[in-house]
């Protein structure tokens, strides 16, 4: 369908796009790689007076790497990503997730302010965040701010943004070299939405041990979630086929999905456990 | 560029277009797309599902395969948008055309604008893709007609034309 009339603007700095969006009593948006927020237009599920491009905001660009972490601007784009070797050592999670994100033509353009912004369920930026204990930094008409993953994602397509809050980087802890971890997922198509897809990381203490086991799961929840109940079954045992059975088994406990169109709720919950299993034993591999 | 009109006040925008200068003015909400078929009458960009999932309407933007029924016109200012017209030309069929001829890897040609763009930018950044990565970046373009098999051969053997040694004015057959 052709889209609803609005009204456009492209500033150049990020107060000037905050105070844009702050004008206008919740009626305008930021436009980001609009891979989203178009086809909402489109379908009329959007419906807001003036687009905010943010195309020119200098400070939501780049992907910086320190001992901190990695800091992804919020308009890197998934094409980025997929192209930066450093980030093969600094964060081999989030490069092994993100090529899971859509087809060729939508990876030049989608975004992870966007991802983020959109909160898709079964969106892999958001899984990545929740999993990796990330921060989002936003900044509004009353300031700046950081808010940690998991009070962010608050629903489907629901976060913790206020309607004149914009999205500058998201902050990825410390990669230490030798953690070892595993992402697994399921479409039905590669490049369309996950059915389910598992993130899970852990290091190894020096009697084999797994410890600070971190498991996230996408596709089967109104938010991507963060399994404590699995992470508690890996910390201070050896990852080997009985705790990832032991593994499978609470992961498919842990989650309550609902029937939708693609997938009966017992058959998610029980691809959820299989894409823990994979992930756990590519992890330790 | 408006930020309080009517929703509906047209905005002047200028970019390239195949290597020509273009001026329009266009509302805010119109397409890239519709702006390409529309008001510049370039219509070999097709519009399958106008939200995203077809990519009928990929054209390439600063070099990049993009869909251009999710991007506004307004977005294109200052870019440099080639679209299918742009990869032909008078004189012959370019040998990704001809690729496609000899494979038969169209039937009613309605997503191919969309296939010979995205594969002219795949072939231009990696002349040395292998099959698997040509179907994973076709994942993104439907056809309803040749079960997709003939457009990959075709793209696998216009790969030859985009590798260095060939002369520049083989490369895919842009105007310039
Ligand atoms: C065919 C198709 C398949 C796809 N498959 C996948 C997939 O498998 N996995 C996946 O994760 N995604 C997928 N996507 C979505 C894609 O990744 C989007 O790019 C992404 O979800 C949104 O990013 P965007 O930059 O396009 O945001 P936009 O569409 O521009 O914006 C989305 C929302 O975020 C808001 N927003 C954008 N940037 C900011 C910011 N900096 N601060 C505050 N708010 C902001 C907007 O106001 C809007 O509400 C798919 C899209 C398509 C069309
Ligand atoms: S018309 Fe643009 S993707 Fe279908
Ligand atoms: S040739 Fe008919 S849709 Fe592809």
């Amino acid at each position: 369908m052709k889209l609803p009339p609005f009204d456009y603007a492209c500033p150049t700095t990020l107060p000037e796009a905050v105070r844009l969006l702050a004008g206008h009593d919740g009626e305008a948006k930021a436009l980001a790689g609009g891979q989203s927020l178009v086809p909402m237009l489109a379908f009329r599920l959007a419906q807001p007076a003036l687009l905010v491009d943010l195309r020119k905001l200098a400070d939501l660009r780049g992907i910086r790497i320190s001992e901190n972490g990695v800091a992804l601007g919020a308009m890197v784009r998934w094409r980025e990503i997929e192209d930066d070797e450093r980030l093969d050592a600094a964060h081999p999670l989030l490069k092994a997730a993100i090529a899971h994100v859509a087809h060729y033509q939508v990876r030049n353009r989608g975004t992870v302010g966007g991802s983020l912004a959109h909160a898709d369920p079964a969106a892999e930026m958001p899984g990545i965040a929740m999993t990796c204990d990330a921060e989002i930094a936003v900044v509004g008409k009353s300031g700046a701010r950081v808010i940690q993953a998991a009070d962010f994602f608050q629903g489907a397509l629901t976060t913790a943004l206020t309607l004149d809050e914009i999205i500058v980087e998201v902050r990825l802890p410390a990669w230490p070299a030798r953690r070892r971890w595993g992402f697994e997922e399921f479409a039905r198509r590669r490049g369309d939405f996950a059915m389910a897809a598992a993130a899970v990381f852990y290091d190894e203490s020096e009697d084999g041990k797994a410890r600070n086991a971190h498991v996230g799961v996408i596709g089967v929840a109104d938010r991507p979630l963060r399994l404590p109940s699995v992470e508690d079954v890996l910390n201070e045992r050896t990852i080997d086929e009985a705790t990832i059975a032991d593994a499978e088994t609470a992961a498919s406990a842990a989650v309550d999905p609902q029937d939708d169109i693609h997938a009966s709720a017992a058959y998610r919950r029980a691809l959820v456990g299989t894409m823990v299993e994979r992930a756990l034993k590519r992890a330790a591999a | 560029m408006t930020e309080q009109g009517d929703r509906r006040s047209p905005v002047s925008v200028r970019f390239r277009v195949n290597g020509r200068e273009v001026d329009v003015d266009v509302e805010p909400r119109l397409t890239l797309a519709d702006c390409l078929r529309h008001h510049l009458r370039l219509t070999g960009t097709h519009v399958g599902c106008e939200h995203g999932v077809c990519g009928a309407c990929t054209i390439l933007l600063d070099g990049a395969a993009v869909r251009s029924c999710l991007m506004l016109a307004v977005q294109a200012e200052g870019a440099e948008v080639v679209t299918v017209e742009g990869l032909s030309n008078d004189a012959d069929l370019t040998p990704l055309q001809k690729s496609f001829r000899k494979h038969h890897a169209l039937q009613c040609g309605f997503c191919t604008p969309g296939m010979i763009t995205t594969a002219h930018a795949l072939l231009s950044e990696e002349p040395d893709c292998d099959a698997a990565r040509v179907r994973e970046v076709l994942s993104g373009n439907l056809c309803r007609c040749t079960g997709y098999i003939p457009i990959v051969e075709a793209v696998l053997e216009a790969r030859a034309a985009y590798r260095p040694k060939t002369q520049a004015g083989d490369r895919g057959g842009d105007r310039a």
